[in-house]
């Protein structure tokens, strides 16, 4: 092993021994060759292996606009229960597009966070913070109550049971003229503070929202 | 009297000279006449002398299906041709299917389903072969596992086909998970939101990772198309590249044998004992 690093090989390829060597040279030809070969078929493969790769992941990056659907007169809702309305929230594919908010007036006496304060109706998102089942509102037990596993949360979307992790997502409201329109979604954490949506699953209080940062494709208002 | 050993009843008659022995029947003289048979006989063995003179492949085949196994070999060890043939049987009625399918979110793809099941000629049957035949593939290829990790062939020189086998149930796994939101029905699409948001709890990249299988922020207008994509192309390629690998490791490698068999007593032991 010694000798190997004693004896210090000429960089020229001459000093090598190298038949065929030319004056200067320290690349030998043969190796030359099998670099340029390598490089073009990496260029080559590059040139289709990752155009297509960013066309598959390309989704992640993009944002997608905001748009508002009217939900029904100002006169539909009410403060103190819940309608629920049928909207469209990703356009071009029908039904499976459609999703299910429920409505109120803003109630000054249950609706004291501080945040809620600028929003004259209160849309939840009937997506279940679970895995995303759809929730239903049930007048008797005054809880959103979900299909799947059994998350039940009260009046404001705070979760009351089973397996949720944060409270009901919920839509940006504006009035328009004498109609409501709902907006953008936003998640809530358990104090309601809003954050850019995450999907279901993902806790937002403590580290919940680092661990489960706000992607490009969905972001709040 | 000395005792005589024992003789068999009756002695083989000693080999007849080359010179005398009759040749034995050629196909051709076969009592003067050629049939079509010994015709058909020999065009296929012609060209398969043209093809392997070519290719050399018989070695391959003889290779691959000519080996030794162990003593003991027993029906547990089909349940890796099973699982293959489960899958060559899902690549075939998938084939068929996918000439019918329509991955269109907006009421095209069910309605294609609903199409091949109710009208087609023979659809459902061939629906029903891929419906039914993906849960028997799953089912097999755990049998299958099982019997590697009970009968221990999973350890040296093998530990890289058990590498490789856990590669092909997750993609089995995948394709059973994209596969399930074609039909594009109420179970299908709710399946689908929850498995997507299961794989978003992950930490960190779990995020991106629905996002990836969504094609999106939302349940959106590409991911049908997405899924149906990976259900049919993506995965289906990787699976039978592993597969062949695998199989190549199994001939490579050899069998094992089941635990309960003992290894072979030493021969001298066996002298010792006349």
């Amino acid at each position: 092993m010694s000798d190997k690093h004693a004896k210090h090989k000429s960089k020229y390829t001459a000093d090598r021994m190298i038949p065929g060597a030319f004056e200067g040279e320290t690349v030998t030809r043969r190796r030359f060759m099998t670099g340029t070969a390598h490089t073009a078929g990496g260029i080559a493969a590059a040139a289709f292996a990752l155009p297509a790769l960013g066309f598959a992941l390309g989704p992640i990056f993009k944002s997608t606009p905001h748009h508002w659907e009217t939900v029904g007169p100002t006169s539909q809702f009410n403060e103190d229960n819940y309608v629920p309305v049928t909207f469209t929230l990703t356009p071009g594919i029908g039904e499976a597009g459609k999703t299910t908010a429920y409505v109120r007036k803003f109630n000054p006496k249950i609706d004291t966070d501080a945040s809620d304060k600028d929003s004259r109706y209160i849309a939840i998102s009937s997506r279940c913070a679970h895995l995303g089942c759809p929730v239903r509102w049930v007048d008797a037990a005054e809880r959103f109550i979900c299909p799947c596993h059994g998350g039940v949360y009260d009046l404001l979307g705070r979760r009351v049971g089973g397996p949720p992790v944060r409270p009901l997502d919920r839509f940006y409201t504006r009035v328009e003229g004498e109609s409501v329109q709902v907006g953008p979604r936003f998640s809530v954490n358990s104090e309601l503070k809003r954050f850019s949506p995450r999907d279901p699953g993902e806790p937002l209080d403590g580290v919940g929202q680092y661990l489960y940062p706000s992607r490009p494709s969905a972001q709040k208002l | 009297m000395p005792k005589l050993p024992k003789l068999p009843k009756k002695l083989p008659a000693p080999p007849l000279p080359a010179a005398l022995q009759a040749p034995p029947p050629r196909p051709s003289e076969g009592n003067g006449k050629r049939g079509p048979i010994e015709d058909a006989k020999e065009a296929g063995i012609s060209v398969v002398d043209w093809v392997d003179e070519r290719t050399s492949l018989s070695g391959a085949g003889r290779w691959l299906m000519f080996r030794k196994v162990p003593k003991g070999t027993n029906w547990f060890y089909t349940l890796g041709s099973a699982t293959m043939f489960a899958f060559l049987s899902q690549a075939v009625t998938g084939v068929f299917l996918a000439m019918y399918y329509r991955p269109d979110p907006a009421g095209g793809a069910y309605e294609s389903i609903r199409h091949v099941t109710n009208e087609v000629f023979l659809g459902q049957f061939v629906r029903g072969m891929h419906k039914w035949g993906s849960s028997v593939m799953v089912i097999l290829v755990f049998l299958h596992m099982g019997r590697t990790f009970f009968f221990g062939a999973y350890k040296y020189p093998r530990e890289l086909n058990w590498v490789i086998g856990v590669v092909l149930l997750i993609l089995t796994m995948v394709m059973s998970f994209t596969g399930y939101l074609l039909p594009f029905d109420q179970r299908a699409y709710w399946a689908t939101i929850v498995g997507v948001n299961i794989n978003g709890t992950g930490p960190l990249i779990g995020p991106y990772l629905s996002d990836f299988l969504r094609g999106g922020g939302e349940f959106g207008a590409t991911t049908l198309s997405r899924f149906y994509a990976i259900h049919m192309l993506l995965i289906p390629g990787l699976l039978a590249a592993l597969i062949g690998f695998h199989l190549y490791l199994v001939a490579k490698l050899g069998t094992t044998a089941p635990p309960w068999s003992k290894a072979e007593e030493r021969r001298e032991l066996h002298e010792a004992e006349v």
